[in-house]
């Protein structure tokens, strides 16, 4: 769990390569970058929010990811509730 | 018999002697065996070669079989990616059947589960598992519309996926159906399962029929036939590989794994696949066997051959595919009606190889080596093609080609 602030960059590599993990290529992993146009679905989603879970101490909920459009939303979200 | 006449107008494998229907039947025709430490994998499959990272991280290992023997399938009957499909799609099955499912999948995050807890488990694993994986993957590839589910008889099941295709031809729910069966249960799980009950050869030999049989050695791999109706077929002029003249099943109704020694089940199941094709034990060529390496299966085969056939079986040259590629339960009797199908087209009996010592009793010809098959009437040959599962399932085809 974090104590601090969490760089946002640091969140941002560590999505990017759990993204990469599924499927894409790293370099099409940008913060603008819409997880529909990456081909990631609900299911793979899921997979992404074990390692956010396991490394941020943070849980994607239903709510939550229904609003997650691309990859920067996803980086946000995480910064916000570890911080 | 059916007005409506089913042919085979594409074969795919995947097996322990290759990537490819061909190059399993050359490499068993000569003798060869994909066995090699007391298991039968499909060393020369590589996911990658036909599925995108994604896909490959979605599917379980015997959905990933499947796509690539349903590959080489689709393509010689005319689907092509980048073209409209032969046929309607909406009149396009697709029954894949399996023994077990993506049970590699299960043992992995049944792990997970106890070393991670249940947020460890992955999302993925329900649709991986499910026994419909490879039927649902195989039909989203390739956009297959009609009806489309799996079969569940543990190693009659690739058998019955065939002859529940042949009858959704036959009633008009569908012109064309992509059949088939997958495995891949090459891991601990399976392994010590199986050796639990005894079912696995201690020697790691598997000789189907030898006196020595000692169990069955675990395959892993695919079998993917398209079945076509054959009107459809002659209307596009495609190439006819076979025909699927009948199917036969039965069930034992006597024990959970063990067959009934009597052979009445199976009997049973020939006959009736005889029967729906038309045929008569004359009229029979060759036939494919189950033939496990078990001491039961084998003895119990024989009798129901014996049964079933009469004065013919004697006669008749009776081989098992599981010689070279051990026993790759929901997948076997698919991958077996494959091989099949190109030995009568080939005018061929391949061999039971490593078949030496005669068991008492059992004094059918199990062809130690290949040889043409002799005396075939006509211009076809046809064969039976026998598969029996846990829980006393027994699915019989009647094949020519």
């Amino acid at each position: 769990m974090a104590e601090e602030t969490v760089s946002e960059d640091a969140v941002f590599e560590k999505i990017a390569d759990a993204i990469a993990e599924i499927g894409p290529e790293r370099e099409d992993v940008k913060k603008e970058a819409t997880l529909e146009s990456l081909d990631v679905d609900s299911l793979d989603l899921v997979e992404v929010g074990q390692v956010i879970e396991e490394e941020y101490g943070v849980e994607l909920k239903g709510e939550d990811v229904e609003k997650l459009k691309t990859v920067g939303d996803v980086v946000d979200l995480v910064v916000k509730r570890a911080s | 018999m059916s007005e409506r006449r089913v042919v085979v107008t594409g074969i795919g494998a995947v097996t322990p002697l290759g990537v490819g229907a061909r190059i399993s039947y050359d490499r068993w025709l000569a003798g060869e065996s994909g066995l090699e430490d007391g298991e039968g994998r499909a060393d020369d499959f590589d996911p990658t070669d036909f599925l995108s990272k994604k896909d490959a991280r979605r599917t379980d290992r015997f959905a990933q079989v499947t796509i690539a023997a349903a590959k080489e399938a689709l393509e010689q009957t005319g689907f092509e990616d980048d073209e409209d499909p032969p046929v309607n799609p909406e009149r396009v099955g697709c029954i894949i059947a399996t023994g077990i499912g993506g049970i590699l999948t299960l043992e992995k995050n049944a792990n997970l589960l106890r070393d991670k807890g249940p947020k460890g488990v992955s999302a993925l694993a329900v649709p991986m598992l499910m026994p419909n994986a490879a039927a649902g993957n195989l039909a989203m590839r390739y956009g297959l519309l009609g009806p489309s589910h799996s079969v569940a008889s543990a190693c009659a099941a690739g058998a019955d996926a065939i002859g529940t295709a042949m009858r959704l031809i036959q009633a008009g729910d569908a012109d064309m159906v992509v059949a088939g069966g997958a495995e891949a249960a090459l891991g601990s799980l399976a392994q010590a399962a199986f050796d639990n009950m005894h079912a696995i050869s201690p020697s790691g030999i598997s000789r189907p029929f030898d006196a020595r049989r000692d169990g069955f050695i675990m395959g892993e791999g695919a079998g993917v036939l398209v079945l076509e109706e054959a009107e459809s077929a002659a209307a596009r002029d495609a190439e006819v590989l076979g025909e699927m003249l009948g199917f036969g099943a039965s069930s034992d109704a006597h024990h959970i794994t063990a067959p009934d020694p009597s052979g009445d089940g199976a009997t049973r199941a020939i006959k009736r696949a005889l029967e729906d094709a038309g045929m008569t034990p004359e009229d029979l060529d060759y036939v494919n066997a189950h033939g496990t390496s078990t001491q039961l299966n084998d003895r119990s085969e024989t009798e129901a051959l014996m049964r079933a056939l009469g004065d013919r079986a004697e006669q008749l040259p009776v081989s098992s595919t599981k010689s070279v590629i051990g026993h790759m339960l929901g997948a076997a009797g698919a991958v077996e009606a494959i091989l099949t199908l190109i030995a009568l087209k080939e005018r061929m009996a391949p061999p039971t190889v490593g078949w030496e010592e005669r068991d008492e009793g059992m004094d059918l010809d199990y062809v130690p080596e290949a040889r043409p098959l002799e005396d075939v009437n006509g211009d076809s040959a046809v064969a039976i093609s026998n598969g029996f599962g846990f829980g006393g399932h027994n699915a019989v085809l009647c094949l020519r080609a």
